[in-house]
């Protein structure tokens, strides 16, 4: 079948199959980020951005990207950069597998919470399991980035 | 020194953090074969008859093996240092079926699609026999897991597999009924872990190829590439020459992949067909037939005198290996050896243990390795035997813990602390935990109360004796240094610490050390990374090739300079003999490459007689429901002794994370089985790993003591961390409801029902 839809920024035609999952499809085409922790929907690994919200892409089907704006880490490198410096200096990050995932749902938090508490953050991101870190290095990662992103929010606000 | 004990970020982390494609999957060749393995539904059947002729005509299917097509020898899947301590009983393929997950066929196909196809189009007659799941009725029993006549030991553990003992032994020292006898305090309590799996992010993978000489080569999620490419070439009964195994980056370990779960299929598959394969394990089969934690019970005999000092030891275990033997006759040990151990004046002990074969999902090696069921036991045993005291149990710690210099009763690896900060940790543990306010309990006036808990532990540095280390270090033209590495790094960050060690040793900067691993055409030999050994026993490695490849650098500097070797110095950048007379390491690189005769390459190997024990004391404060019995843990204070930190960032992550998975399997982590033998948490929908929101504070603490035998004192963290939570937190919910559980994990239903029955005796 069919599909039109926007891969991190560019708009693309694609042929799919009706019964491929939207995690298999976008590893195809070279989203290599993505990956697959469970297929029950329960790891946050596959996560990835749909017109701007957080989805699973291992249960979601690719046909459901028809007209939508998809975003991979792929397409949010500078960003993943950006926050990956905070997880890397706390050595939350450890085998990085969940990395992709977990940052992409700390983006679509940032759209949707503003100024989240600690207790907000570990409630939005609750779907994204780690099993290296224990939570409490990316929590301080998380806060710690937060603050820095406030902070320069303010300075570009008062220049 | 200017990077070891430093907050080092890891050489990968940006591409970790950026998503880069750097694990085994992202690498894997699009052209792969998928293979694809049909399971046994029963936990003890024959394969009376199978046919596979329907499944081969389905388009794109490339193969399809039964045990008629594979070789006939036995050999362990366990990656230990030859000979292995695990039994030889596996062969690729069986006819006999020993647990529901077990493999019946391998299937090759083109697409993922034909290969499910062809698993449904297998036809198989099972002759379904009569399964032995309770470890309690293996030994001796009429069900006999491994009757078959090849089944093999290579070395003796007291194991009869017509008597499904894959071990067993007594080891003893003093006269344990006398001085039990004399105590004034005695207790006999018996404890019972579950299986429980590590749950990495990342299930088992492997892809295979054949290069341009026809060699297998093997990429592979694994922590043991060298002796993955030993048990490959004993599965296929090849060679190991012809095997190449290379490790890419890891999305996790904690020992499920110190064994080769994945890697003999499509390894066969490649080596039979000439193709490209892969394998990827489904979460439900890293749930079902994977390498979880052995199931233990543990019963603990103790006795004190009237002043506190515990003075007998008496610890049973039985162990559960499951189907298969890897590490069972090895984790057992643990169980006794590193529990006993943290009691010094412990004047008699025994230490007795079965490992029996059974009809479920085989044990393997899980983070802890023994030690955390050992330690669960003995220390909860302990905790009872302060309340029956009416002593704090931190206080009876005090009386008793290990000290440096003093002995370690049981722990033959090792037989007094070289190195010890537990009086320390536990201090410290005790101020940030506010024990004497906490201790035992509050009442929170909501239904809820608040009880806290305590536990010491320790684990070793390697495998004494045993464990190897290998670096190798080379000058690069440019002046940059090549770090070699065998050993694996699976995301704890070893390929940094190594690097910290190298950069300080070469008074370098540590981005001029490349660091590589692991490909065992290239890298030195190395065990692999378990058993806690990586940074004691590889640090040490590199630690001396360092000092070896220095040597190198000053005698060719020497040369240049036409002084003697002895005459000069090098500080990383130049040799020199006085400030005028000096050559710079990049002239000396570069004379390396041209008209040199002295290779400026160093390998060294390392291991240690001993493996010192890393110590570290846990507090737990749980908040219980009393209404519905379930269990919070709010906090959790932890003090650790690793020796020195070479990195205090990775010390606090690993430590972090190892509680908050000893949390989980305090609380929530059960393999649980039918009646019939099938695993019913087949998925992370009902096996229930923690979640942000399970877990409270969990607040780390680092008091290093220096190990003279580690590099730059250092000693092991990673598998330490695991052994606290649960005798922490069980006696934690026993100060706050009274109520004590035996059995893990510790369910709210377990809680409430205590509760109630307390309630009903009243």
């Amino acid at each position: 079948m069919n599909l039109s839809f926007w891969l991190n920024g560019v708009y693309r035609h694609d042929e799919v199959e009706p019964d491929t999952m939207l995690l298999d499809f976008l590893r195809d085409k070279g989203c290599y980020s993505i990956k697959c922790g469970c297929e029950t929907s329960n790891c946050g690994l596959c996560t990835v951005l749909m017109d701007g919200k957080p989805i699973l892409s291992c249960s979601t089907l690719a046909l459901r990207a028809e007209g939508k704006k998809i975003v991979t880490m792929e397409g949010m490198q500078k960003e993943a950069e950006e926050f990956g410096t905070f997880l890397a200096d706390e050595g939350a990050e450890q085998c990085g597998f969940c990395n992709p995932g977990f940052i992409m749902n700390i983006f679509a938090m940032e759209n949707e919470l503003e100024d989240p508490t600690e207790e907000d953050i570990k409630e939005y991101l609750a779907g994204n399991l780690c099993r290296c870190s224990g939570f409490v290095g990316q929590t301080r990662s998380i806060l710690k980035y937060l603050q820095y992103k406030k902070t320069k929010k303010r300075e570009e606000a008062e220049k | 020194m200017s990077y070891v004990s430093k907050p080092v970020r890891k050489k990968d982390a940006m591409a970790l953090v950026t998503g880069k494609p750097v694990f085994t999957n992202d690498l894997a060749p699009k052209d792969c074969l998928i293979v694809k393995i049909l399971r046994s539904p029963h936990a003890n059947a024959w394969i009376e008859e199978i046919k596979t002729g329907t499944a081969r005509q389905v388009n794109g299917v490339v193969a399809v093996y039964t045990c008629k097509d594979v070789p006939r020898k036995r050999f362990t899947l366990a990656g230990q240092t030859y000979p292995e301590l695990s039994p030889y009983d596996h062969y690729i393929l069986d006819q006999r079926l020993r647990f529901v997950g077990d493999a019946v066929a391998i299937v090759a196909a083109e697409t993922e699609e034909a290969a499910e196809k062809a698993l449904k189009r297998i036809k198989v007659k099972y002759r379904v026999d009569e399964p032995v799941l309770d470890m309690h009725k293996a030994k001796d029993g009429k069900i006999l897991v491994h009757p078959e006549e090849d089944w093999e030991t290579k070395v003796p553990v007291g194991a009869d597999n017509k008597r499904n003992l894959c071990a067993s032994g007594v080891e003893e020292s003093g006269d344990v009924e006398k001085i039990l006898g004399e105590c004034k305090y005695t207790i006999d309590r018996t404890y019972h872990t579950k299986a429980n799996q590590q749950a990495m992010m990342e299930t088992f993978r492997t892809y295979c190829y054949k290069d341009h000489f026809g060699r297998l080569n093997v990429v592979s999620s694994t922590q043991v590439p060298f002796h993955v490419r030993r048990i490959l070439g004993n599965a296929l009964d090849i060679p190991s020459s012809k095997i190449r195994v290379i490790k890419p980056r890891i999305g996790g370990g904690f020992g499920a992949k110190q064994t080769s779960v994945s890697e003999i299929y499509p390894a066969f598959v490649t080596w039979m067909t000439g193709r490209p394969s892969k394998i990827l394990y489904s979460r439900y089969e890293s749930q079902i037939c994977a390498s979880p934690r052995h199931e233990m019970e543990i019963r603990v005999r103790a006795g004190a005198d009237e002043n506190g000092i515990v003075r007998a030891l008496d610890v049973y275990t039985l162990s559960n290996a499951g189907a298969y033997g890897e590490h069972s006759p090895t984790t057992v040990g643990l169980s006794g050896h590193k529990s006993i151990a943290l009691y010094r004046h412990t004047e008699a002990y025994r230490f007795a243990y079965d490992v029996v074969y059974t009809n479920v999902q085989a044990a393997g090696a899980y983070r802890g390795y023994g030690a955390t069921q050992g330690i669960y036991a003995v220390e909860s045993a302990v905790n009872e035997l302060a309340h029956m005291m009416h002593m704090d149990p931190v206080k009876l710690r005090e009386l008793n813990m290990p000290m440096e210099g003093e002995p370690l009763p049981a722990y033959q690896d090792c037989t007094t602390a070289p190195s010890c900060t537990m009086d320390q940790c536990m201090k410290r543990a005790k101020e940030m935990m506010s024990w004497d306010e906490k201790y035992p309990y509050k009442d929170m006036g909501n239904g809820k109360v608040r009880g806290v808990g305590v536990a010491m532990a320790m684990q070793g540095s390697s495998i004494a004796g045993i464990d190897v280390g290998g670096a190798d270090m080379k000058l690069n033209e440019d002046g940059s240094y090549t770090l070699g590495l065998g050993c694996t790094d699976m995301g704890t960050g070893c390929d940094t610490i190594l690097s910290q060690i190298a950069a300080d040793c070469l008074e370098t900067s540590i981005e001029n050390i490349v660091v590589f691993g692991v490909d065992t055409d290239i890298s030195p030999y190395d065990s692999g990374s378990y058993a806690s050994a990586t940074t004691y026993t590889t640090g040490m490695a590199v630690f001396q090739a360092c000092q070896e490849m220095r040597k190198k650098i000053c005698a060719l500097g020497a040369k240049m300079l036409e002084a003697e070797p002895e005459e000069v110095n090098f500080d990383g950048e130049f040799v020199f003999t006085d400030e005028i007379h000096k050559v710079s390491l990049k002239d000396i690189a570069i004379k390396g490459t041209c008209g040199n005769t002295q290779e400026l390459q160093v390998t060294r190997t390392h291991c240690s007689p001993i493996s010192p024990p890393p110590f570290m004391v846990g507090m737990a404060e749980v908040e219980v429901d009393k209404e519905t019995g379930s269990v919070k843990v709010v906090d959790y204070a932890a003090v650790v002794d690793c020796g020195t930190p070479i990195n205090p960032n990775l010390v606090r992550v690993q430590t972090e994370g190892g509680i908050v998975q000893g949390i989980g399997m305090a609380l929530h982590e059960d393999v649980q089985y039918t009646e019939k033998g099938k695993i019913r948490n087949n998925s992370f929908m009902q096996y229930k790993i923690p979640s942000r929101l399970d877990i409270g504070d969990v607040r780390v603490e680092i008091r290093g003591s220096y190990e003279p035998s580690g590099p730059f004192g250092a000693k092991s963290i990673g598998e330490l961390v695991i052994n606290t939570p649960c005798p922490a937190i069980a006696d934690a919910v026993y100060n706050a409801t009274g109520v004590r559980v035996r059995e893990l994990p510790i369910t709210p239903e377990k809680v409430a029902m205590g509760i109630l029955k307390q309630k009903l005796e009243k």
